[in-house]
């Protein structure tokens, strides 16, 4: 067992657990926030991701000694009023069917726009190419990172 | 809005939280047919057990149950939209409440078959309209004013001539006592408010910020994790374990054998019990376990088709669908064509695999779970642990992904089991190689076509002999010699009415493989030779191939359906260097047509640039939604097509992961376009048609294009 600190959504957290245990089962089971999901195990899928100080992180496969004394990001810190400008690009596209995957997308989608502002299709391709969504909601995951690129500069923009 | 689960016992005392309330429902008759609209009251008095979807408080709070799953396919949004409509209210005033598993209840609340709609909407729009008509009666006898000189309008009853309002809260307890009608009034479609208007889908803010409660995230007090090692052979038994390494690992409370069943047969496994699900993973990788899988084959792929080449070529059929003489009518026909179509067995790689709670105690059960089919589940896993139906509750969480793995009763009867056995609440959770080996899944398949054209290019002879894995045949008891009535699932209606000499038939496959419904189910495989098979006809008749199925179609409704198909993809503008392909199946009385348009890229690649599908599933609740499923159907199909596949080695399903089970990114997510036809016909099935036609259509594209014709699935799509 290790102790590991580390702030999840910004608050600070310490965890005494297997330090082999993937950062997933710390902040599902331990913590309690479940909105981040298990998809494959083998970072495959990208249903787990969160950022890890701003970096989007396949947490199924990262020991949670990896997170220590650093910041993480889930998917419930990204706002739980839906006021961030991707989620709200999410829900005027309907983006989700089933729902399970796209807290991952999201975090990715979100990532993307941090960094690339104006992201083009290729750019989209490239950042969301390692998360899977089975009922098959890509083409509205591409309008809505292109909604919420506008958004994030026009609060206003509709799709 | 809120969302949680009531016992159904208590459903009629809780709806009324606020005391009085006016609660509808549905009487639920042996007949099945015509049952009444009755008030909880009358219900009550006439002990009869009420299918009750709508309460209305004295706050006007609307509260609805919906009694099918939400697995994606917008069930969550459908049934409050069917009800708001003929009630007159927001859907913002609706509160939604998940049914339990109650057959006698809520009738079939299997999610399956595309069928939340169909099977429904007629009750449920005479439930609402019902509802709305005593509350203007109430709300007339309250003012003695006419029921002519009133309206009901956003959960209010309004006086056309002075404008005075009366909120429906204010009306509950007067509209309570009456008599629900016997007659109502449907809306004229043109008259719609909420139906058939792309209203925002409620469920969708909880899944953009983590609030939406799936299966796996469900905790109950006290619960334990399980995983379970399960034999990867079909019918393999448990020979011996050993668990000393894994019983002395930290935070394991119990090890032990434990049997599921799967259809006719028990699948037998080690669970693993621990206080975390992380401890039980990594003590199941200490056990050690023996199998005894000696008494049954063990298929490699290639042997399987193998056998189904064999068998559509040589063995007598199970003969089903025939008209007229299809053997003299091929053996005269000018011309006669001959093709082969192989299509693979899939997994359905729910992104959220496989996990249920289950917790015995007193001789009770009680289930949590991303659960297709509760109704199903109460019944069947009832009956194998012994106990009386209504001793068992099924709760349903969100699914994460169904596409129907998720209505089969496997996993919740294994949870119980492993409950049982240890007395406690548990959860038992399947890693991504448990839920992508143990199947059940779609069979593949084999097919032999053979047409016949007269010298004019008239199709005169048309026959499909299909080889494969018989899901009926699985079952306790079943008939090995009863035919698939599915062999023509996916073929259009009218085909059947106007081709003069047909045959389809079947020939079983045996095989110790489980195998179930897919999305869309035979049809899925169907639709491939079928509609790649009439592109061939069409060909060989030197017809265009929209052309040559039109000669076919009886029904205004096909005509309609090619002509909306041709004008929004362009059909008739198709230019050289382009590959056009169009297909059309019909499945859960829908018909769609898809036309794919594809072009070789500067580096000799094919691309798809572009999908153009027309759906037509009659009358429908939320065009958005069928465009969201369409679409998802088409990339699932282009999946299949060119992406994945389940084989066997040694008896063993080999793909285990996404490694190798390569799932469909959006890298390769076409541009898709979707039209929703206009018209009066019954409600079909939404979730499910769009996916037959999608496969057919790219790989007529591809001939177009290349003169390559593809019969086999899956190929990759950067090889051709």
């Amino acid at each position: 067992m290790a102790s590991i600190s580390f702030t999840v959504n910004a608050r600070p957290h310490t965890v005494d657990v297997d330090p082999k245990m993937p950062l997933l089962w710390v902040i599902r089971d331990v913590i309690g926030l479940t909105g981040t999901k298990y998809g494959c195990g083998i970072a495959q899928c990208g249903a787990c991701t969160v950022h890890l100080n701003g970096v989007p992180v396949r947490t199924c496969s990262l020991p949670v000694t990896a997170a220590a004394n650093k910041a993480i990001v889930t998917i419930e810190g990204l706002s739980a009023d839906n006021s961030h400008p991707v989620q709200q690009a999410w829900i005027e596209n309907q983006v989700p069917q089933c729902g399970y995957c796209q807290s991952g997308q999201i975090m990715a989608a979100t990532s993307l726009l941090k960094r690339n502002a104006n992201p083009s299709d290729s750019d989209i391709d490239a950042a969301m190419q390692g998360h899977v969504c089975r009922c098959g909601t890509y083409p509205r995951i591409r309008k809505a990172i292109k909604l919420a690129a506008q958004k994030m500069k026009n609060p206003t923009s509709k799709s | 809005m809120i969302t949680k689960t009531i016992s159904r016992r208590n459903f009629i005392k809780l709806s009324g939280m606020t005391g009085t309330a006016l609660t509808l429902g549905i009487g639920f008759s042996a007949l099945g047919k015509d049952s009444p609209v009755l008030t909880a009251a009358l219900a009550e008095a006439q002990n009869i057990e009420l299918n009750a979807w709508i309460s209305i408080d004295t706050a006007g709070t609307v509260t609805i149950i919906n009694h099918r799953a939400e697995m994606g396919q917008g069930s969550f949004q459908a049934v409050p939209q069917i009800i708001a409509e003929e009630l007159e209210v927001d859907l913002n005033q609706v509160k939604i409440v998940f049914a339990q598993g109650s057959q006698t209840k809520y009738g079939s609340q299997i999610t399956g078959g595309s069928s939340t709609v169909r099977g429904s909407y007629k009750r449920l729009l005479r439930l609402a309209a019902s509802a709305r008509e005593m509350l203007l009666e109430a709300a007339s006898r309250k003012w003695n004013v006419a029921r002519t000189k009133l309206v009901a309008e956003n959960g209010r009853v309004i006086q056309i001539t002075t404008g005075e309002a009366i909120s429906y809260g204010d009306l509950v307890a007067e509209a309570a006592k009456l008599q629900p009608p016997k007659e109502v009034k449907l809306k004229s479609p043109r008259d719609y408010k909420v139906l058939r208007k792309p209203m925002p889908r409620q469920d969708i803010p909880m899944k953009t910020n983590g609030q939406a409660v799936f299966g796996i995230d469900k905790k109950i007090p006290g619960m334990l994790y399980a995983v379970v090692e399960r034999n990867p052979r079909f019918l393999g038994k448990l020979k011996s374990f050993d668990d000393s390494a894994a019983r002395a690992m930290p935070g394991v409370k119990h090890i032990l054998p434990v049997k599921m069943r799967v259809f006719s047969h028990d699948r037998e496994g080690v669970a693993v019990v621990a206080d975390s699900l992380w401890a039980a993973l990594q003590a199941r990788k200490a056990l050690k376990v023996e199998w005894d899988d000696t008494a049954f084959p063990h298929h490699n792929s290639e042997q399987l088709y193998a056998q189904m080449r064999e068998d559509v070529k040589n063995k007598p059929a199970l003969s089903f669908r025939t008209k007229g003489d299809f053997k003299r009518a091929f053996e005269t026909s000018a011309k006669k064509l001959e093709a082969i179509y192989e299509t693979p067995y899939e997994a359905h790689a729910c992104m959220e695999p496989l996990n249920c709670i289950a917790h015995f105690q007193n001789n009770k059960l009680e289930i949590w779970g991303p659960i297709q089919g509760p109704d199903w589940v109460q019944a069947d896993v009832a009956d194998l642990m012994g106990l009386k139906p209504e001793d068992v509750t099924v709760n349903m969480t969100f699914l994460g992904g169904g596409f129907g793995r998720k209505a089969f009763l496997d996993y919740p009867h294994e949870a119980a089991v492993i409950s049982k056995a240890i007395q406690a609440p548990v959860q038992v959770f399947w890693t991504r190689e448990d839920d992508m080996t143990q199947g059940p899944f779609r069979p593949g398949m084999v097919y032999q076509c053979r047409g016949g054209l007269s010298d004019q290019g008239r199709l005169q002879a048309f026959e499909t002999r299909m080889a494969g894995q018989n899901m009926d045949h699985q079952n306790p008891g079943a008939d090995k010699m009863a035919y698939n009535s599915n062999v023509t699932e996916g073929f259009l209606e009218t085909y059947l009415n106007s081709m003069p000499h047909y045959s389809f038939s079947d020939i079983p496959l045996e095989s110790p493989i489980p195998v179930m419904w897919w999305r869309s189910v035979y049809s899925s495989t169907n639709g491939f030779a079928f509609e790649s098979f009439l592109d061939e006809l069409a060909h060989a008749a030197g017809t265009d191939p929209l052309a040559f199925r039109r000669n076919y179609f009886w029904d205004a409704r096909y005509h309609e359906l090619a002509n909306r198909l041709e004008e929004v993809s362009g059909w008739k503008n198709r230019k050289p260097n382009e590959g056009w392909g169009v297909a059309i199946t019909e499945c859960f009385s829908s018909i769609v047509g898809e036309v794919v348009k594809v072009s070789r890229k500067p580096d000799g690649k094919i691309k798809i640039d572009k999908v153009w599908a027309v759906m037509d599933c009659g009358w429908y609740v939320n065009p958005d939604t069928i465009r969201a499923q369409v679409e998802g159907s088409i990339i699932m199909a282009l999946a299949a097509a060119t992406k994945h596949e389940v084989t066997f080695k040694e008896g063993k399903a080999v793909e285990r992961n996404f490694d190798s089970y390569k799932m469909l990114r959006i890298t390769d997510s076409p541009d898709i376009e979707v039209h929703v036809v206009d018209n009066e016909e019954k409600a079909g099935g939404v979730g499910e048609p769009g996916l037959p036609p999608f496969t057919p259509a790219l790989t007529n594209a591809i001939f177009d294009l290349t003169g390559k014709r593809i019969r086999k699935l899956p190929f990759a799509l950067e090889e051709v």
